[in-house]
């Protein structure tokens, strides 16, 4: 059976349902390819095991970017490239350009960051995704099983595990 | 079992379930225009036009037309900036202070204010844009660009400089903040709009959705960068309105050189911001209604952030008057005795009616809960607010070191024909944002259904 093609997919309609079924079905052994929710889930990444995100390391390296980017920029411009004497002041001297350095900072730290998430996550406008229910952004749980995945267990097992734990109805996709 | 809290009231009402939350949204964006949306889009893009007309006049004839005069070198524009500016401020408040502090009756109201923030902004911008007479020629002389002037750069000592990185950084940010809080709710209207069959619906709004699932890890990455976003937002919010007010701190007319005037000028700019977000929601929950998603404890909330920032802008007055008297510099005291009881001691005595006096009234429970009592008074808010600009740049510049150049500042028709402009922008691009884009986060909304309503 090809990979990454045909799913048991479980509905649930409840969060507190859903992470004690996450639980159950990942004790059993089995893999579970993903869970779509229309809204965050508190504590589901630790049910489903997920490592925390790196995100705010990638937020802290372009906001430094920012920082760095923002002094050379102006020390450059007004200590280097074109002194001018204003108020009789150093030509470069840092109180002045600390609101610039701040705000990009938070500038380069923000679209930085979000850009990342863009990236890590595959989001495209053009690209439609792989829908398993469409009730997954109404109201629904939706947890997808990838059969190749679990090889050693039936589809009718799989079938009986996710009623078992708490799905209130329980499909088959198959993908071309 | 129906489970609420003893000390809190529920904030979504009317027993709502995760599914009434999907559709009670997303209904008026699929909906036909109402009459009344017509209307009121109509009367927008009529004070769009003739904002529009104002200035494109003023960019024929140069800013001379305005009414500004030797001595009064300021006036309307930068009156304008600053309140726009300060109105956009709530709803950065709203949806990066307020997610810090966990604050989840921000979750109805923060996806209006933050456009309304969007659309403020702009407005804002556009008044130093018209300020330096040729728009087309601003990015050269506000940005670091390398120019034919022999690379003579922007000056990084002036405040105005910062402020223009200051506001587009504002602007940049809360878009983003805004846009991504928006994806997961595109992807609701996207999934309806293919049970319902409409393709091209389906299609427009899996584009702005970026082909949103809601898979876990997704969620996981996407809370983590809300979260962020809202910690850089909430200095940057706090920075902004610091760095306007040292346009005026950071000078040495009497009225403007003082340190109290970052501090007092972020809590009236939340002060009037949340004021405007009143005004806007009071209408948007009647025309669309959300009365069970914006609810009167919503309002009376509002109300309260009011008492309080409109109680620290009014120590701030009193702080002032007192600081020129106590500090025995004869000009200070003078630009404060002349905002008393000089000429312009009416748009002195209207500023502290309408910002100090008025919203004390909100102590009283019976008006905070009011819905047109709230609406009355955060007009008002925002008339006080506009007079507290207009004091502190015009008072303090119309009587000045030379008696024999003491005049006073009339608007002329392209001052208020471009205001009306701002208006028009304002109005439009929050009318276009209601009908086409959900009003309310969904998404983070049907999180609290829960607690709120049927427990398992």
């Amino acid at each position: 059976m090809d990979a990454d093609k045909h799913f048991v997919v479980g509905i649930f309609n409840d969060e507190d349902v859903l992470l004690d079924g996450i639980r159950k079905v990942r004790s059993s052994g089995v893999k579970i390819q993903e869970v779509y929710s229309p809204f965050p889930v508190h504590g589901i990444d630790e049910a489903l095991g997920y490592k925390k995100s790196r995100l705010p390391i990638a937020a802290f390296m372009f906001g430094m970017t920012g920082t760095s980017l923002a002094l050379l920029m102006q020390i450059w411009m007004l200590g280097y490239d074109w002194p001018m004497i204003i108020g009789g002041k150093n030509f470069a001297s840092l109180p002045p350009f600390i609101p610039v350095t701040f705000e990009l900072t938070v500038l380069l730290s923000a679209l930085g960051m979000v850009g990342t998430f863009m990236i890590v996550s595959d989001m495209k406008p053009y690209k439609w995704p792989r829908q398993f229910d469409i009730r997954s952004t109404d109201d629904m749980h939706v947890m997808a099983i990838d059969l190749a995945a679990n090889g050693g267990k039936s589809k009718d097992e799989l079938k009986r595990l996710l009623s078992d734990s708490g799905a209130v109805e329980v499909n088959e996709k198959s993908f071309e | 079992m129906a489970v609420t809290s003893v000390i809190r009231e529920p904030l979504v009402t009317g027993g709502k379930t995760i599914k009434d939350v999907s559709h009670d949204i997303s209904r008026q964006v699929e909906g036909k225009p109402t009459k009344l949306w017509w209307m009121a889009m109509a009367i927008s893009l009529a004070l769009l036009g003739l904002g529009a007309y104002a200035c494109a006049m003023l960019l024929w004839h140069g800013i001379g037309v305005w009414g500004l005069n030797k001595t009064v070198g300021w006036a309307w524009d930068i009156t304008n900036f600053v309140w726009w500016v300060g109105i956009g401020h709530a709803g950065t408040l709203i949806s990066a202070i307020l997610l810090l502090f966990r604050q989840r009756w921000r979750m109805s109201i923060n996806r209006a204010a933050e456009a309304m923030t969007i659309f403020a902004v702009i407005c804002a911008a556009s008044f130093p844009g018209f300020h330096m007479g040729r728009l087309w020629l601003g990015f050269y002389w506000a940005l670091p660009l390398p120019n034919t002037f022999g690379s003579l750069w922007v000056n990084f000592n002036s405040p105005l400089l910062w402020d223009v990185f200051a506001i587009s950084t504002y602007f940049t940010v809360s878009l983003v903040f805004w846009y991504m809080g928006l994806i997961p709710d595109f992807a609701v209207i996207r999934d309806r709009a293919v049970v319902q069959g409409n393709k091209i619906r389906a299609n427009v709004y899996n584009a702005l959705s970026f082909g949103w699932q809601g898979g876990a890890k997704t969620w996981m990455r996407y809370e983590s960068v809300a979260l962020i976003l809202a910690g850089l937002s909430t200095p940057l919010v706090l920075s902004v309105h610091t760095i306007v007010s040292m346009d005026f701190a950071t000078s040495v007319i009497p009225g403007w050189h003082t340190t109290i005037f970052p501090p007092y000028f972020v809590a009236g700019a939340i002060f009037s911001g949340f004021a405007m977000v009143l005004t806007l929601l009071i209408v948007t929950r009647k025309v669309f209604k959300l009365e069970d998603y914006i609810t009167i404890y919503h309002i009376e909330l509002m109300n309260i952030v009011i008492i309080i920032t409109g109680s620290i802008v009014g120590i701030a007055y009193i702080t002032e008057l007192f600081i020129s008297w106590y500090s025995r510099v004869p000009y200070e005291g003078y630009a404060f005795y002349n905002r008393v009881v000089g000429p312009y001691a009416w748009a002195y005595w209207a500023m502290m009616t309408c910002n100090v006096i008025s919203p004390q009234l909100f102590w009283i429970k019976k008006i905070r809960t009011s819905i047109v009592a709230t609406f009355v008074l955060s007009i008002i808010v925002n008339i006080g607010m506009w007079f507290e600009r207009f004091v502190i740049i015009v008072t303090s510049l119309h009587r000045d070191y030379i008696p024999s150049s003491w005049t006073m500042f009339y608007p002329t028709w392209y001052d208020v024909g471009q205001y009306v402009f701002t208006f028009g922008i304002f109005f439009t691009a929050f009318f276009l944002f209601a009908k086409f884009f959900p009003v309310i986060n969904m998404a983070e909304v049907k999180s609290i259904i829960k607690s709120t309503s049927e427990k398992k």
